[in-house]
């Protein structure tokens, strides 16, 4: 196959919404959607704020297969408000990977996969977004004792705020070239911390520190794969075939924290030192 | 003065007086083990560190080493206490005014810290452990995620300066393209947006609020009260179980019980 | 923001229903499902105010003197263009067609 050819046989995965990921990534068929829009359960924050509600409220939840294994996918949607969280999508994450974690409890090895492109709370309802992804993390930690839940972020919001540690406790985390993975967002850091310190319209700065690249070749990403559908849901099926990891990310403090008594913290960071730092030992 | 809050210096001090500190951790962190009434218990409160290495978090914010720092200091709980039939209490003294923001501190992956400080509070319910969030300060978005919200029960001291909330106002305003005065405004008809705890009180987050004489610098009576609070905190988990579940029921939060009802059939 | 809503003469309901769009900058949401038959209803919630005429004049070059099926149409729209708008709903009517 010649490159052109191989480059018309990709079909892209950042590009598509939601939903379509959600199927994209299931095996043929076994899609099925719960709480799907025509229900129409919505915000009951944003209409009163003169703010547009969307029917699904930016969140996807599908169960159905992945090479069989039974599969529940939690994806949001990043082109409605920033893909932030709300109270409503919010609870349909995290109530899936709940009920997904009691399956398991009776026997029903349910796991659990999140497309997450998000700006993380959702402002307008605040305090209610802020729990929703508490209880999400909440339940991550319950249903990765019995099996893996993988995240995604392919791009192009990216995944910040309190998402970003959701995505740190994640079984696996698969990032793409297009992906960005920060707790905090650019122009938030810039407000609060100066120019000098983080120079939000510096994309190429921004992209070295925080990109799905430099993440991956640091160790806090398991995977990086390109912008193709089936290069995805290929690895994602291996994650979800593998089983729980040997070591999980978010349990390794003692050795983070001996890596980081080894920084000199004085001068600024460039991310080659980060990568060496973290890269040198990762197990 | 102080450029940062003292508060939960202060709450940890009294609370922890007889209590024997833990070390190895991070300054900014302040660790000790206890005991309320016959419960054994680790008080764990993030502090402000003037000498932080990391130079974005020395007023009390959870950085790199607080949040990584947090889930060592809970991680050695859950591993002592394994096969110990009863099991530490754990009280997180909430005085959280942000997370860190720096350019090293994204590099160096500080959401991945914070990922670990929920991971271990979560784990420690999940085995077992009562996990109290006493907020005597701010405990504001990442930082409250990090050191707090995995708790299962939360109990709220009544104070202007307790809250709780996304993001400060400031930022907020210059994010929702609103002036902080139109941000209040809003915030007072909209209760998950409002900044006081009694707005936050009636999403039914809270397990308690309690008033106290001197919240800066608490009374003999106010660390009675508190206890006294604390300790039926730690009762309740145990008769009623390790979940989150005592957080759903509120109607200003019907929508999250709704949503879950309706999946439970679906699913 | 803004709710309206709008109703025209149609024949006989669809038998499926469809979702197109999302609600991002510039583009609206569009769900069809089957109405009442003889109607076609369609509301609207706009986050830009004072274009109802705007609306009227889109919705009956569409469907004025076509007989449509009788559809329930809801609509959340972000500051979608009229392009935009026929663009959906055309997408939206082919998805039901081929149901």
């Amino acid at each position: 196959m010649t490159d052109s050819a191989a480059h018309l046989d990709k079909h892209s995965f950042v590009e598509l919404g939601a939903r379509q990921r959600a199927k994209a990534l299931l095996d043929a068929g076994s899609f099925r959607e719960l709480l799907d829009p025509f229900q129409r359960v919505m915000s009951p924050w944003l209409s009163r704020q003169g703010v547009v509600p969307q029917a699904d409220d930016g969140v996807v939840i599908a169960k159905g297969s992945i090479a069989g294994l039974p599969v529940v996918i939690a994806a949001i949607e990043g082109a409605f408000q920033g893909g932030s969280l709300g109270e409503v999508g919010g609870a349909k994450m995290a109530g899936a990977l709940e009920l997904a974690a009691e399956d398991n409890r009776n026997g029903i090895p349910t796991r659990a996969v999140l497309l997450l492109e998000t700006g993380g709370v959702r402002l307008q309802e605040a305090n209610l977004g802020l729990a929703a992804i508490a209880d999400i993390h909440a339940a991550i930690v319950d249903l990765r004792q019995y099996q893996p839940v993988v995240g995604v972020v392919a791009g192009s919001v990216g995944c910040f705020g309190g998402m970003s540690i959701a995505a740190g406790l994640c079984s696996y985390l698969l990032v793409t070239r297009e992906a960005r993975l920060g707790l905090n967002g650019p122009q938030v850091i810039e407000q609060e911390a100066g120019l000098e310190e983080y120079d939000s319209r510096d994309r190429p700065f921004i992209w070295s520190l925080t990109g799905g690249e430099q993440r991956f070749a640091s160790g806090l990403a398991d995977s990086f794969v390109a912008d193709d559908v089936a290069q995805i849901q290929q690895q994602v099926s291996q994650f979800l075939q593998k089983g729980l990891p040997e070591h999980q990310r978010s349990r390794q403090a003692e050795l983070f924290l001996q890596r980081l008594a080894r920084l000199d913290a004085e001068p600024q960071i460039e991310p080659a030192t980060v990568r060496d730092l973290y890269r040198g030992e990762r197990s | 003065m102080s450029s940062y809050s003292l508060r939960g210096l202060h709450w940890f001090d009294a609370l922890s007086a007889a209590a024997k500190p833990v070390t190895g951790l991070p300054a900014s962190l302040k660790v000790a083990d206890g005991a309320l009434g016959d419960q054994p218990v680790r008080f764990i409160s993030v502090v402000g560190d003037p000498d932080n290495r990391f130079v974005r978090a020395r007023n009390g914010e959870v950085g790199l080493l607080e949040g990584w720092g947090l889930a060592k200091a809970v991680d050695e709980v859950i591993a002592a206490d394994r096969d110990q039939p009863q099991k530490r209490a754990l009280i997180a003294i909430v005085d959280v005014p942000s997370q860190a923001y720096g350019r090293r501190e994204e590099a160096l992956g500080i959401h991945q810290a914070l990922a670990a400080a929920a991971d271990s509070y979560a784990r420690a319910r999940l085995a077992g452990h009562a996990v109290i969030g006493l907020l005597v300060g701010k405990a504001m978005s990442g930082a409250f995620l990090a050191h707090g919200y995995q708790a299962n029960r939360l109990i709220a001291l009544r104070d202007p300066g307790v809250m709780v909330h996304a993001m400060g106002k400031a930022s907020a305003a210059r994010v929702t393209l609103r002036s902080v005065e139109e941000l209040e405004a809003l915030a007072a008809s909209v209760p998950p947006m409002a900044y006081d705890i009694d707005s936050y009180a009636s999403l039914g987050l809270l397990w308690e609020t309690l008033s106290v004489e001197q919240i800066e610098q608490p009374t003999t009576a106010d660390v009675a009260r508190v206890n006294e609070c604390l300790v039926q905190a730690i009762g309740d988990v145990a008769a009623t179980g390790c979940d989150l579940s005592g957080r759903l029921g509120a109607s200003n939060r019907a929508a999250s019980s709704r949503v879950r009802q309706l999946l439970r059939v679906q699913w | 923001m803004e709710t309206l809503s709008f109703e025209f003469p149609a024949g006989q309901p669809p038998r499926g229903r469809t979702l197109v769009g999302c609600v991002g900058s510039g583009d609206l949401e569009v769900l069809i499902e089957p109405g009442q038959a003889g109607t076609l209803t369609i509301k609207v919630q706009t986050s830009v105010n004072g274009a109802e005429q705007r609306w009227q004049h889109l919705f009956a070059r569409m469907f004025d003197g076509q007989n449509p099926p009788a559809m329930a149409i809801d609509i959340h729209d972000f500051g979608a263009t009229p392009g935009v708008v026929r663009l959906r709903l055309e997408q939206g009517f082919e998805e039901i067609g081929h149901d």
